[in-house]
């Protein structure tokens, strides 16, 4: 009997380990996961301040600017349609130039302003950010 | 007609791979012995076919023919012959025929060496090996063909991106392929052991040895690349909970946990069907590593809707072996007896607990690698999840799980009491106490997680000794050094990313030349910048002079550019101290200043040390067990 | 209630399995067709990709034509090419967008593999390519005489395209 009951409670250890760890899970991925917008989503959604979010599309031609301290660097992301102001600190990624795709993490400031903890630009030329894929398709509006 | 060698090579290993499964399937249920007796040389033939057409694909590779489209499109003849080597599993296809051929190595090792088993029982196991086969030999030719043919043939290849060009990149999949594909022996023992409801001590010593070298290589895969990503991405980070590094993670965590329930079942007995699940589970996630996320179909459906046949097929024999064997599971498992009891405190109890939090991490970061598919293919969120989820998750309960790893090996198996316990844990608690006072009293700006890090990490170094402490060193079995160095090698790696993550001190700046900057204890002069060349590519190194007291050290980061495809790199400089390491990245130019960034990163060696020592400590345990399987099968000969 | 608790794996599993799958299939039809089929080209106009030869623009041409965009870095590029001059012999007209490339480059790939194109445009920064909605290289439009895209085609051109091609030409004829 005692080994019975052994394996019941071992196994109701194991369910309520398994379940424990999915309620975590699904409510620190509420509060943790990181949202995909290009500047049309913005633009038409709003992003709360200070929300953590990923910001992708194209850095714009000739936006790249370097203030004062050498290190702070200002650039616009576009996707077509619309535009979002971005701010960084630090030494952006080999791939990071202008006309070509972006992914930056980070919040915005009440200004409007994105700011960047983060570049990510993919490491193949080949490909665009792979998020840029799907989220433009959410705008439609390209008709000049 | 090497390439036509190569495939057809395949199409053999293929073919006895079904002839493999038939034997088996015939000879069981007909119970003829002359057909099972045929499995093992048959096994072995594929085994070498199988080898036999990786070999001839990589020789294509450093032959350059590119006459073959998969040549063309991931090489060049330009490039250095390693890199032309590591080319062949540098792609999807070359990747798919090195899982393929090592899963059928494997097979042929089992078919080889495994002389435990009931018969069987092996020939179940090596049915299930095959059925497993079966599926990927036919995704390989019909769906993935590395050997096909490009006519006219291509002048030149178009593979030379220098990013892909690195030494730990080239040799990192092998190593994490063979951990992988190594897991799918625990998986088929697990369906054999189903089928014939042979479950027990001796299932579990046979199976030990099969899992604990999948989990040495993981556990080298793991270390590497995570070296490798701290030292050429140049962000100073070592872990980045990046879908592809949780690919190689998720597989680790089952197949510890399943290294630790197979302790318990062959030593007690117990937790029987709690160990199937685990090798199932095992072996699982290596599929959906491999399948789900290396392939980018998470990062990126396109990845794959641009080859629906592909993604299909995937996911069909995902379907196939994942649920045929998790439905065997819950049809057959109430078959296997239940085991021997023990008491919540005792060694069983310690490594159930183990098991537990090792599969919630494991839950947790499974659904977080695979979270945003969910959300796209449910919501159509787009989403990412990164290191904060995992972080605040995963962190804790590791933490959780380190402690009661300090205690496990204390305690006796079946039962044992508390205050003895707590008794041999003395010296341990010692230390912990004396590392918390040594950081407060040194003002150490720690966080939270960092310092119960510290202090858990001094404790558990401490503990995980104990074990050996009044024994002879000289008579203490090599598997008990075997798990007293691993779990010492988890201490040192713990203390390695707490001391990083406290105490890591950073610095940006753009610097003109003569400038000078400081980070940590160092201070660092930009001495200046000049041109360097390689074989193909040029660069600017920066010249940076640090000095901690004593002499200065040179530092010599270089901003990378290569010509053919234009591409920038940032080859970060790092200097390994006895006491961590100075880490210096050259950023952009803005007139006459650089950008500088410096990181000063404490005992962050002690990470891939620890890592190191994990895997030193499965080699002596692996030794260890098969000395002493060996010393009883002599005995046994000897009766 | 021990008997149903050893199928949760499996239940997990397949749920798991299900979200995959319906991943997989609904792709390849919905977010990556442009949104633009049935819709006029956008305006725009491009550099051209060689000295001397024509460009493309979004004007209406007056015949049906198709739009290849491809790039000189593009394995499967290579690989419809000799569709793409099977196309041309039958009497399409076939305008090219190179995408993220160099002058020189393109001259290289087409001297290697023919030269279909009516005309070339250079799309460095991926610009016309996002704005006809398209995700990828090698992608081919099919464009009336009006400027209207008729029809999208992902992905290289093989054998049994071609004729799929030229019939929808003919119907924006």
């Amino acid at each position: 009997m005692k080994a019975k009951h052994q394996r019941l409670t071992l196994a109701l250890a194991a369910l309520a380990a398994i379940v424990g760890a999915g309620v975590l899970a699904v409510s620190a991925l509420g509060e943790q996961a990181a949202y995909f917008y290009s500047p049309a989503d913005v633009a038409r959604e709003g992003v709360p301040v200070g929300r953590a979010i990923r910001l992708g599309g194209m850095v714009e031609k000739g936006s790249i600017r370097r203030s004062d301290d050498g290190v702070t660097i200002l650039f616009t992301v576009e996707d077509g349609p619309a535009r979002t102001p971005v701010e960084f600190r630090g030494v952006t990624p080999d791939l990071f130039k202008e006309a070509s795709g972006v992914v930056a993490e980070g919040r915005f400031r009440a200004d409007g302003t994105f700011i960047a903890d983060n570049l990510l630009a993919k490491h193949d030329e080949r490909y665009m950010p792979p998020q840029l894929e799907g989220g433009k398709h959410k705008t439609e509006t390209l008709e000049p | 007609m090497i390439a036509e060698a190569g495939l057809a090579a395949l199409w053999l290993a293929a073919a006895l791979c079904a002839l493999q499964l038939a034997l088996v399937a015939i000879g069981m249920k007909e119970g003829r012995g002359d057909l099972i007796a045929a499995v093992r040389p048959v096994a072995m033939v594929q085994g070498l076919l199988a080898a036999a057409s990786f070999l001839i694909l990589i020789w294509l590779f450093v032959r350059s023919d590119m006459s073959v489209e998969l040549v063309v499109a991931n090489s060049h003849s330009a490039k250095p012959l390693m890199y032309r080597i590591a080319g062949a599993w540098g792609n999807h296809e070359g990747s798919m025929l090195m899982w393929v051929t090592v899963l059928a190595i494997a097979g042929a090792c089992i078919a080889a060496f495994e002389r435990q088993l009931t018969s069987a029982m092996h020939a179940a196991t090596m049915g299930a090996q095959a059925f497993i086969g079966l599926g990927f030999y036919a995704f390989l030719l019909f769906a993935s063909n590395p050997f096909a043919r490009l006519s006219p043939p291509a002048p030149e290849g178009l593979g030379l991106n220098p990013l892909l060009q690195d030494p730990g990149l080239a040799f990192h999949p092998p190593t994490l392929y063979i951990g992988y594909v190594g897991l799918s022996i625990a998986f088929s023992f697990a369906v054999g052991a189903l089928v014939t409801g042979e479950v027990g001590p001796k299932f579990a010593r046979a199976m030990r040895p099969w899992v604990l070298i999948a989990w040495i290589f993981l556990t080298i895969g793991i270390t590497a690349g995570s070296y490798w990503a701290y030292y050429e991405l140049g962000w100073g980070g070592w872990w980045f909970w990046d879908p592809v590094e949780n690919a190689s993670l998720m597989p680790w965590l089952a197949a510890t946990a399943l290294l630790h329930s197979v302790s318990v079942l062959a030593t007690r007995d117990g937790l029987r069907a709690w160990t199937l699940m685990l090798a199932v589970v095992a072996f699982s996630m290596s599929m959906v590593g491999t399948f789900l996320v290396r392939s980018g179909i998470l990062t990126s459906v396109h990845a794959f809707a641009v080859d629906p046949t592909r993604g299909t097929f995937i996911l069909v024999l995902l379907a196939l072996y994942i649920g045929g064997a998790l439905a065997l599971y819950g049809s057959r498992v109430a078959h296997v007896r239940s085991g021997a009891p023990f008491d919540p405190v005792s060694r069983e109890g310690a490594l159930v607990a183990n098991n537990l939090l090792l599969s919630v991490i494991l839950a947790i970061v499974l659904i977080g690698t695979l979270y945003p598919l969910i959300a796209d293919g449910l919501f159509s969120e787009q989403l990412s999840v990164g290191p904060p989820y995992f972080n605040a998750t995963a962190g804790p309960i590791a933490l959780l799980l380190v402690a009661i790893m300090a205690a496990g090996p204390l305690l006796r198996w079946r039962s044992d009491r508390l205050g003895a316990l707590g008794a041999r844990l003395r010296f341990a608690v010692i230390a912990g106490a004396t590392m918390a006072l040594a950081l407060v009293i040194l003002g150490a700006e720690a966080g939270v997680m960092p310092f119960i890090g510290l202090v858990l990490a001094a404790g558990v170094a401490v503990a995980s000794l104990a074990p050996l402490w009044g024994r002879n060193l000289k008579r203490t079995p090599l598997f008990t050094w075997g798990m007293v160095i691993a779990h010492l090698g988890i201490a040192v790696s713990l203390a390695g990313m707490s001391a990083n993550a406290a105490f890591t001190k950073e610095t940006l700046a753009a610097a003109r030349f003569g400038d000078v900057l400081e980070v940590g204890p160092f201070r660092v002069k930009f001495m200046g910048v000049r041109p360097v060349a390689g074989p193909n590519w040029s660069a600017l190194e920066a010249e940076l002079r640090a000095v901690r007291g004593g002499a200065p050290m040179r530092l010599l980061p270089q901003a990378r550019f290569f010509a053919s495809p234009p591409t920038n790199t940032n080859e970060a400089a790092i200097r390994t101290l006895w006491d961590g390491q100075l880490y210096a990245v050259m950023g952009a130019r803005d007139d006459d200043r650089w950008q500088i960034r410096l990181w000063w990163k404490p005992f962050v060696t002690l990470i891939w040390l620890g890592g190191a020592l994990i895997a030193l400590g499965g080699l002596l345990s692996l030794v260890g067990r098969w000395r002493r399987e060996r010393a009883a099968a002599l005995r046994e000969s000897w009766l | 209630m021990r008997r149903w608790a050893l199928w949760l794996p499996l239940a997990f599993f397949a749920v798991v399995l299900a979200v995959v799958g319906y991943g997989l299939v609904r792709p390849p039809d919905e977010p990556l067709r442009s949104h633009l089929v049935g819709q006029r080209l956008p305006a725009f106009s491009l550099p051209a990709a060689l000295p001397g030869r024509p460009t493309v623009t979004g004007a209406a041409t007056g015949e049906p034509r198709l739009i290849n965009i491809f790039a000189s870095w593009c394995v499967p590029c290579i690989a419809e090419a000799p569709q793409l001059l099977q196309l041309e012999a039958a009497g399409a007209r076939i305008d090219a967008i190179a995408i993220r490339d160099t002058p020189a480059d393109i001259a290289r790939f087409l001297d290697r593999h023919g030269d279909p194109f009516a005309a070339i445009g250079r799309d460095d920064a991926s610009k016309v390519q996002l704005a006809l909605g398209s995700a990828g290289v090698p992608e081919t439009f099919v464009v009336d005489g009006n400027g209207v895209i008729r029809h999208q085609h992902l992905g290289n051109i093989t054998e049994e395209d071609v004729p799929v091609l030229l019939a929808e030409l003919e119907k924006a004829r």
